[in-house]
Parts: C-alpha cells; sequence; structure tokens
C-alpha cells in the first residue's frame, strides 16, 4: 500500500468516525427514554424532523436566530411532555412491543402534524458553520463535521454532568437500576418520565439543527431513525456510552465497506451494511456490546 | 397430546354452537364465490377487494410470527417481495409451470428465506431481534434493485404480471384474479387456523409467553422459532405473490418497502395479536378510512394504533 494509499484510508476512516457522531446524537434520544422507561421511541426521527422545521420556518419568518431557538426548545419541551402525558402515561405496565407499536405510530402522527403546520417543501438550513475542508497531514477534514462532534461532545458531557451531579439525574438513575425499588423510596416516575422526555426532545433539537443544516430541512430527514436503530442494537439499547461507540463503528465501517467492499457487490450497500454489521456483533453478545445482561427466570 | 384428548373426552359437543360455525362457513362461501362475482363492481373488486386479500394474508402470516409466536418482525414486505419475484422468475424461468406450484415454490423461496433471517431469533430477543429484521427489509429490497436477473434485466425494473391461468381457464379479468384470491386466502387461512391450534400452535404459544419455561418444559425452543419463521414467511411470501400478480399486476422493489411493512404491523397491531379473525376486520376499516382521506391512511391507523393501545 502506498502512502496515498494509506492517507486515503485513513480519510476514509476520520469521514467515516465523524458521520459516526452525527448517528450517535440520535442513537442518544433513543437511550435516554429506553433506559429510563424501556420505551423504544420510534418517534425520536419524527422529534427531530419536527425541531429542525420548526426551528427552520420560525428563522425564515425573520425571527432572529437566538430566539427562534429558545421558542423551537419550548416547544419541543411541550411536545416531550405532551406525548409522556397522552400517550404514554395511559400505557404503563404494557409489554415494551405495545409501548413500541404506540411510538410507531405517534411518528407518523408527528410527521403528519409537522406537514401541516409548516407545510411540506424542502428548507435550506444554514447555522452560519461554513463547510471548507481543511487539511491536517495531508488529510482533508470537513470543519462542519468537526465542529459538529464538537457539540454532540459538549452535549454529552453536559448530560453526564447533569446525571451525575444533580439530584434529578440521581433519580433518573436510580429509575434506570430498578423501577421498583425507586418507586420504592418515593421518586416520583411520571415526573422523572416527564422530564426525560423533555431532555429527549433536547436531544432531537440538536440532532435536527445539524442534520438539518447537512441534509437540507426534509421529510426524509425522519429517516435518520433508521440509521440509529443499528448503531443502538450494536451498542446496546441501554448505554449511551454504547450509543456512541456504536456511533463511531458503524459510521467508520460503513465508509469503508462502501469504498472497498461496494465495488464488489455493485455499491449502494450503506443501506444495510450497517444491519449486517449489527447482527454480527450481536450473535456473539446478543445485548450488544455495553448491555446489560439480563438473567431470565420462570 | 394426551391432554387434549382428556379434555376432548370431558367437553361434551356443543351442537348448538357446531351448527352455527356451519352456517357462518356456508354464508362465507355463497359471499365469496356466489354473491361477489355475481354482482360486486369492477371498482370494489379491483381497489378494495384484491388489495384487502393480500395484505389480510401477509397479516395473518405476520400474525402467526409476531402474534402467536412472540417474535417481532419489521421485515414482512421484503418476505412478499421474494415471494413475488420468486413466483415471477419460477414462472419465467421453467416453462409451463401450473400457477398453484408456481405460487408453492414461490412461498418455499420466502419460507427458505425466512429461516434465514430467522436465525438470529435464537439469540436474540425482542428490539434487538426486531432491528435485525430490518436487516432483511433493506437487504432484499437493494438486491432486487441491484441484480438485474431477478427482474429478467427489464430496464425499468417494473415489470409486468405473467398470464395467469389454472388448468386452460384464464383468470386475468378481475373476477378471475379475485377468485384466485380468495381461494387462496381461504385455504391458507383454514390451514393456519388448524395450525395455531394444534400441538405446534401451542408451542409457538408457549415460547411466546415464556421462553424459559417452554424450554425448561421440553418445549423444542429453537425449532419452534424457526418453523415459525419458515411458516410465517411462507404465508406472507403466497401474500406478495397475491399482492403483485392479482392487484398490482405488476412487480417491482418500490412496492415492497418498509411502509409496507409497518402497514402490516399496525392492521395486526390493531386487529389484535394473536387473533386471524382481526387481520380481516382491520384491513376491511382501513381501506374505507382511507377512500374519505388519501394519503392519510398512515396516519389514520397510526391514530388508531394509539386508541386501540388506551382503551
Amino acid at each position: 500500500m502506498s502512502y496515498y494509499d494509506f492517507l486515503f484510508v485513513i480519510e476514509v476512516l476520520v469521514g467515516g468516525l465523524l458521520s459516526g457522531v452525527m448517528y450517535s446524537l440520535v442513537a442518544i434520544g433513543f437511550v435516554l427514554i429506553y433506559k429510563t422507561s424501556g420505551v423504544l421511541n420510534f418517534a425520536q426521527g419524527s422529534m427531530v424532523l419536527f425541531a429542525a422545521l420548526t426551528f427552520v420556518s420560525l428563522v425564515e419568518r425573520g425571527i432572529p436566530f437566538a430566539l427562534s431557538l429558545l421558542i423551537t426548545f419550548a416547544v419541543m419541551v411541550a411536545l416531550g411532555f405532551t406525548i409522556e402525558r397522552t400517550v404514554l402515561r395511559p400505557l404503563v405496565n404494557r409489554s415494551p412491543m405495545t409501548l413500541f407499536m404506540a411510538t410507531l405510530g405517534l411518528s407518523y402522527i408527528i410527521e403528519g402534524a409537522a406537514q401541516l403546520i409548516w407545510g411540506t417543501q424542502v428548507h435550506g438550513l444554514d447555522l452560519g458553520i461554513d463547510d471548507t475542508p481543511f487539511e491536517v497531514g495531508g488529510i482533508l477534514i470537513s470543519s462542519f463535521d468537526l465542529l459538529a462532534a464538537a457539540i454532540a461532545a459538549a452535549m454529552v458531557a453536559g448530560l453526564s454532568a447533569f446525571f451525575y451531579w444533580t439530584r434529578i439525574g440521581l433519580a433518573f438513575r436510580a429509575v434506570a437500576d430498578d423501577q421498583f425499588a425507586a418507586l420504592a423510596v418515593g421518586l416520583r416516575l411520571p415526573r422523572i418520565w416527564g422530564t426525560v422526555w423533555t431532555a429527549a426532545g433536547f436531544v432531537a433539537l440538536v440532532a435536527g439543527l445539524l442534520w438539518g443544516a447537512r441534509l437540507g430541512v426534509r421529510f426524509s430527514l425522519s429517516l435518520i431513525v433508521l440509521k440509529a436503530l443499528p448503531v443502538l442494537v450494536l451498542g446496546a439499547f441501554d448505554s449511551i456510552l454504547g450509543a456512541i461507540v456504536g456511533g463511531l463503528i458503524i459510521g467508520a465501517s460503513e465508509k469503508l465497506a462502501e469504498v472497498y467492499l461496494g465495488p464488489f457487490v455493485g455499491g449502494g450497500i450503506e443501506g444495510w451494511f450497517a444491519y449486517a454489521l449489527a447482527l454480527v456483533v450481536l450473535l456473539v453478545r446478543p445485548s450488544g456490546l455495553f448491555g446489560q445482561k439480563t438473567v431470565e427466570r420462570v | 397430546m394426551a391432554v387434549q384428548a382428556l379434555d376432548a373426552a370431558r367437553l361434551p359437543v356443543d351442537w348448538a354452537k357446531l351448527v352455527q360455525k356451519l352456517a357462518l362457513a356456508t354464508a362465507l362461501f355463497v359471499v365469496a364465490y356466489g354473491v361477489v362475482p355475481a354482482y360486486a363492481s369492477g371498482y370494489l373488486v379491483e381497489a378494495i377487494l384484491l388489495p384487502f386479500l393480500a395484505l389480510s394474508l401477509a397479516a395473518v402470516g405476520l400474525n402467526l410470527l409476531t402474534g402467536y409466536c412472540g417474535q417481532l418482525s419489521l421485515g414482512s414486505s421484503a418476505f412478499m417481495a421474494v415471494g413475488a419475484f420468486g413466483a415471477y422468475n419460477f414462472n419465467l424461468r421453467v416453462e409451463g409451470l401450473p400457477l398453484a406450484v408456481t405460487m408453492i415454490l414461490a412461498g418455499i423461496s420466502a419460507a427458505g428465506f425466512g429461516v434465514v433471517f430467522g436465525l438470529p431469533s435464537l439469540r436474540l430477543r425482542g428490539f434487538y431481534l426486531a432491528v435485525s429484521t430490518l436487516a432483511a427489509q433493506f437487504f432484499v429490497q437493494w438486491a432486487l434493485t441491484k441484480f438485474g436477473w431477478f427482474s429478467n434485466d427489464n430496464p425499468s425494473g417494473v415489470i409486468s404480471a405473467p398470464h395467469l391461468a389454472v388448468a386452460g381457464l384464464s383468470l386475468d379479468s378481475a373476477t378471475g384474479r379475485y377468485l384466485l384470491s380468495v381461494t387462496t386466502v381461504m385455504v391458507l387461512t383454514a390451514l393456519v387456523w388448524r395450525l395455531v391450534n394444534s400441538a405446534t400452535g401451542r408451542n409457538f404459544i408457549a415460547v411466546r409467553d415464556n421462553e424459559t419455561a417452554a424450554r425448561v418444559i421440553g418445549v423444542p425452543v429453537l425449532r419452534t422459532k424457526l418453523l415459525a419463521f419458515a411458516i410465517s414467511s411462507f404465508i406472507i411470501g403466497i401474500a406478495g405473490v397475491l399482492w403483485a400478480f392479482t392487484y398490482l399486476r405488476t412487480v417491482e422493489p418500490a412496492g415492497f418497502n418498509l411502509d409496507r411493512s409497518f402497514q402490516i404491523l399496525f392492521i395486526i397491531i390493531i386487529g389484535g395479536l394473536a387473533s386471524i379473525r382481526g387481520a380481516f376486520w382491520v384491513r376491511r376499516s382501513s381501506l374505507s378510512s382511507r377512500s374519505f382521506c388519501p394519503g392519510s391512511a398512515h396516519s389514520c391507523s397510526a391514530a388508531c394504533s394509539i386508541r386501540a393501545f388506551s382503551t
């Protein structure tokens, strides 16, 4: 392998890792909710879309950047809270499959609502970050992707700090650990679930802005949920670290596979490669890389 | 099976119920083979009954896997696609193959495919399994678009369905296609109904309710799961043949996308998991709702599914 080939591999790898961060961003929203309430929230993708669409529509109506951000955040909080109240609370104690179906239905409703409120045209979203690639040791790196990675890192750091140093964060961890025990010591589950949906709404907002700036705000944005799912099973549904590592692994291997494996099978394998990879990992570790091993009782 | 025999011996035969059932079956036959072909309009048959029958059959198949055996699958339309393309290729490449044989072969290829993608179920549970069935969904769609062999190198990738005939009788008319559909659906549904009341069906339910307990009492869990995947995919595959040959009259990969899988899932959720009748009722109602609010069928069924859970 010549020097330039080597550089090319590194460049593909770095590009893949950075796009993996974008997958992790979406996956973290899932993990937050799954960890505390055991719901696999399929509607996370449409929440991302809804956030991006709300923000971009507000900006286009001449509302200043910061104010739109604030309003969108408020809307997402309200949305998260409403979902928890109207859809999930009546379904408490149902089987995980039931809850999943409910969120699947919910994702269609949110998408439809977004369409009704904001219309169906594609919007460009400019966050004021310029996307000129710069060179490090012969490798081109996209500055936008790097910034996105930095924002994601900051968000994860913020969330971790929140989980470890605040009372409500402690309550989150208690609920994630054992719902019954948490209830027994007097934690108010509904309030915690409400808060966690709010947090998921916030994550959706961040993901929506970054993905929207990358791809444009359009309805296919909600399909990134399909990119996040293999990340989730690879890293485990209940681990934020898993979501990050899973995202990096999927992002990097997907790009490498597309470049080195794709030509042999006619290309276009990005759609399913991540799933195949996740499947292989799952066959070795059935509850993901960072998942808790489940003990089964009769 | 000794238990079943005991039960049967203890319970007196409920003649009233039996007569009622027979009457219902007769009425069903009269409507399906007499009233509908004689009186239904072309629109009713083409736009409502044909998709209703095909999707209901797919829902019956998925219900066997998800409702009875407890394995959540999000890849149903991939199995439909395998069935449809299998039937197309068997028909194309084997001269003079009877339609019934073509359909059964298509079902068998879908079943084989289902077993392969069911293998992860031996290790995985719940959502991990559901996500891995998405692999089937995306892989099949990719393979069918990518390799021209499947669509006989047709440049557009959209191929028209072949001429349908049974024993020299052409079934290309709307009524003919309807009769083909309704017969297939009735036969398969009857078989499924027998199956879920058999020892195998009980094994399915045992695996669904508590896998570990099922293993302890001696249910062959691995075989049962794979069998559920095989039979369910067989049925869904044949539903795919009906969907492509009798309703759409074309075979194209894009017709079997993820939304279709979700649609089938919604049907069994709203109709009730582990309920064969539910598959038919819901399909009917969602079709009628679609005619009132075109394009929003998904939101409708989604709304219904949430409502169904809340009550």
